[in-house]
């Protein structure tokens, strides 16, 4: 099978029509970049709080909304659904003024107790019980051990049984429920019955686990955007270098220039559409540059190889055929 | 050519028997969970492949040492061993002080009495020169500088010291493979990677407890309510050589609040000198406490000092908040206890772990704190391994109806590949993070990029009218230059930001090297051997299915 056999486009002849595509998608991104939305960055880069939620059921956003709002986290942004809408997660977003460095904690804590109060299942009357969404093994460990349900007293024996029994719970909840149990009996034939009558008095489900949170202080965020500017910059040079070495510097710097062109229109396009650069996408737009790197030498490989096969074919004439073998 | 092409298979089924011992180990069984446990655990001359946080879950911070309080408990000390000198010359009438609150490094000597200048003037040359900048000031007044080099390398110990601290603290909360390491992209930061560990708050409380257990003498003999009240008494401002601390609540026997004390600012004896310290209990209440012992030295410093000052008032202070306040009534050496306020059994054993290992040189700050639920890992895990398997397939399916016969081709050194590249991490024990497996999903895109390449040039030879093996030949002979050209290229920005890159982004980088010298060795040898194998079987001229 083959797709495109033996194209014959005049690559060079349309060049204005490429130019002025990518001069488009520059420009309106540098436009975006600076007169717009400017570089809209993750909390990685710009400080703040992201708390990632996960809900047993769908979630209600305007709730959470108003919750957190009388909790006095007035610029808080909720985010959902955050992936696929059977997943139920909900990502709260703090914005670095309210991620002081003395107290970098408190947006979290306040979040996870604002949920805790206003939405949570069973409310106020479980105040003082285990959270069995979101307490953790070494947690529910000491607990059982404490209070003993099956009466084994105090043996080395009872705490390794109590121990294996509070991680096949938590390892059931996590593994295999994405971390949230929606009732206690679902725990039925994980734990030994005397323990779930325990846990059926003393415990409930909340009905949401957090799943991750990321805090950034200022100082963190602008040092690693700096790192992140230095990695685009270096990774072009290094591959400048690399390119001068084994073809001639014009070819180097034709193809920094087309990886840079590259990079422009995807940051300009993530500037467009106010999507937030992150560290991942840093390492996506520098795997870019990799292809963008390998398709340009794959070119260029077959340029240098065509000039030397036809000394007196004009420059053009063999970039043109030598992309139309590559289209082939 | 025959025994060539055995040799080379040979080549190819060792480094395949190879990889796949480091993919795997010598596993167990066969089962599903038998592979697992081979492919995480080590084994002979291979590590098992190691979970980023992302995927196993744990939490990652980077804390700020605030050096600067080290600096000044150090110059707290010059400052008390300048006045003993002075005193022990008989110099008296000057003052010694560190006039300004926010330069640690600065000591000020005034009010020298004229026909004494001199003598100040050798005692602080000859004595505390090796450390700092001794000058005159104005009007009768000598001035310290901490030297630069001195006030780095002291600022260096605060650093190392704290990292041991943590690194202490955190194996007693038994987290297996903790990460404690200087943060080399901030000024005095330390990176904490903890796996595993999902009781956050307990955590962050035992790392960033001070945990700086100190004796001070009480000025006068009674507390007061407030500050406020406590500043009127003495005049408006505390004098430059006393503190004011307020207590936790039931410190003192009346006291149901915290109350304020003066306290002298240099303590007896502090945060370095607690050699011990033990859960117990107080022998006449039964109530929890926490027994404590000095080392030697400070122990003997104790003991004078109890000696010469029965009937004062002596407070013991935890992390600025004085614990308790006893009247002295005996010499006392190297014993005493922290009970009072109502302590619960778990903050005395809490507590003594603390004192045991050691006071933090300085105070902590949380500068970034990423925490991952295991929950959240294991779907992770599960998403990337569905992309991956999806991905492969979906590229061994398109190779397949697109170059038929040389498709089986490459998708063998595509699966050869994986398995290297898994080898590879399984031998050097590297992490695999969530970008560590989309690296993964890259290498096969970038081994059949190669492929491609290499199959396109061959059909071109053919159609240039060459024989299958003379194009077989020409199509790796031009495609080598350029497959080993785009590799260094990617492998340069692989590299840059295996440099660069934080935590998952480095197994990104990690992975993508991996796979892409992985690919040149079967993009471009195995391929080819399997080429050659197929043409020696066929009659010369006999066309090849590409």
């Amino acid at each position: 099978m083959e797709l495109f056999h033996d194209p014959k486009i005049d690559w060079l002849g349309k060049k204005w029509y490429f130019l002025g595509f990518s001069l488009i998608f520059s420009v309106a991104g540098l436009l975006s970049i600076f007169f717009w939305h400017g570089l809209p960055l993750d909390v990685d880069f710009r400080g703040g709080t992201v708390v990632r939620v996960k809900f047993a059921s769908s979630p209600d956003a305007d709730r959470i909304r108003s919750a957190v709002d009388r909790a006095g986290l007035k610029d808080a942004r909720i985010q959902q659904p955050y992936g696929p809408v059977a997943n139920n997660e909900v990502l709260v977003t703090l914005s670095r003024s309210a991620t002081s460095e003395s107290a970098i904690d408190q947006g979290r804590a306040t979040i996870v107790n604002t949920l805790t109060q206003n939405y949570s299942s069973g409310g106020a009357q479980n105040q003082g019980k285990l959270d069995l969404d979101n307490i953790s093994g070494s947690a529910l460990a000491s607990w059982l051990e404490q209070n003993d349900p099956e009466h084994l007293g105090n043996s080395p024996d009872s705490q390794s049984r109590y121990e294996a029994q509070a991680t096949a719970a938590v390892n059931f909840r996590d593994d295999q429920h994405s971390g949230v149990i929606d009732t206690i009996d679902s725990l039925r034939g994980v734990v030994d019955p005397a323990v779930l009558i325990a846990l059926d008095q003393n415990a409930w489900v909340s009905g949401f686990s957090v799943r991750s949170v990321e805090i950034v202080g200022a100082q963190v965020g602008k040092v690693l955007q700096h790192q992140a500017e230095l990695a685009t910059l270096y990774s072009l040079g290094g591959m400048l270098v690399y390119l001068w070495f084994r073809f001639e510097l014009i070819y180097g710097v034709a193809a920094v220039v087309a990886c840079f062109h590259d990079t422009i229109i995807t940051v300009g396009a993530f500037s467009l559409s106010n999507q937030e650069i992150s560290l991942t996408v840093i390492a996506a737009i520098l795997t870019l540059i990799g292809y963008s790197m390998n398709d340009t030498i794959v070119v260029f490989d077959r340029i240098r190889e065509n000039l030397r096969l036809s000394r007196r074919e004009p420059l053009a004439d063999c970039a043109g055929r030598t992309r139309n073998i590559f289209l082939q | 050519m025959k025994t060539n092409i055995r040799t080379r298979l040979i080549v190819i089924i060792a480094v395949l028997v190879v990889f796949v011992y480091g993919v795997f180990g010598i596993p167990r069984g066969l089962s599903g969970n038998a592979l697992t446990q081979g492919l995480l655990s080590g084994g002979l001359f291979r590590k098992g492949i190691h979970l980023g946080l992302d995927l196993k879950g744990g939490m990652h911070l980077i804390l700020q040492v605030k050096v600067d309080e080290a600096i000044g408990a150090e110059t707290d000390t010059d400052v008390a061993a300048i006045q003993s000198d002075l005193q022990k010359n008989g110099i008296s009438g000057a003052t010694v002080s560190k006039p300004d609150a926010n330069r640690a490094d600065f000591i000020q000597v005034s009010g020298v009495p004229a026909d004494h200048n001199n003598d100040v003037r050798s005692l602080l040359e000859n004595t505390y020169s090796t450390r700092f900048d001794v000058a005159p000031g104005v009007g009768n007044t000598w001035t310290l500088t901490m030297k630069p080099t001195e006030e780095s390398a002291a600022k260096q110990r605060a650093l190392d010291q704290a990292i041991e601290v943590i690194t202490s603290r955190t194996n007693t909360l038994g987290v297996s493979e903790p990460i404690i390491e200087p943060y080399q992209l901030g000024s005095y930061q330390i990176l904490v990677e903890l796996p595993g560990v999902d009781d956050l708050n307990r955590v962050k409380d035992v790392i960033q407890s001070t945990a700086r257990l100190e004796a001070h003498e009480v000025i006068g003999d009674q507390p007061w309510a407030d500050r406020q009240s406590a500043l009127q008494a003495l005049g408006g401002y505390v004098p430059a050589d006393a503190e004011l601390v307020q207590s936790v609540p039931g410190a003192s026997a009346n006291g149901s609040v915290g109350e304020w004390y003066e306290l002298k600012k240099i303590p007896i004896w502090g945060g370095t000198d607690v050699r011990d310290a033990q859960p117990g209990h107080n022998p006449n209440t039964g109530e929890p406490e926490v027994d404590f012992y000095l080392t030697n030295a400070a122990g003997d410093r104790f003991a004078t000092w109890t000696g010469a000052n029965i009937g004062k008032y002596m407070a013991i202070v935890l992390d600025n908040r004085v614990q308790e306040v006893a009247v002295i009534k005996g010499q006392i050496r190297d014993q005493g206890n922290i009970s009072g306020g109502g302590i619960s059994e778990e903050r005395v054993k809490d507590l003594s772990m603390l004192l045991r290992t050691g006071a933090l040189p300085a105070s902590i700050e949380f500068m970034q704190e990423t925490t991952v639920g295991p929950s959240l890992g294991a779907d992770s895990i599960h998403q990337g391994v569905v992309a991956s398997i999806v991905g492969m397939v979906t590229v061994m399916a398109f190779m397949l109806i697109y170059y038929r016969g040389a498709g089986i081709n490459a998708d063998l050194a595509l699966f050869l590949n994986l398995v290297i590249l898994l080898g590879f991490l399984g031998f050097s024990g590297a992490t695999l993070t969530l970008p560590g497996i989309a690296g993964v999903i890259l290498t096969i895109g970038m081994g059949v990029d190669s492929n491609v390449l290499i199959f396109e040039r061959i059909r071109e030879e053919l159609r240039a009218g060459k024989s299958p093996s003379a194009a077989v030949d020409q199509g790796f002979g031009h495609a080598w230059t350029t497959i080993v050209d785009t590799h260094v290229t990617t492998i340069v920005s692989a590299a840059i930001l295996f440099i660069f890159g934080t935590g998952p982004v480095k197994g990104f980088a990690v992975t993508l090297t991996f796979g892409l010298l992985a690919n040149l060795f079967t993009a471009v040898f195995v391929s080819r051997v399997i080429f050659d194998t197929h043409l020696s079987r066929k009659l010369h001229g006999e066309p090849i299915s590409i």
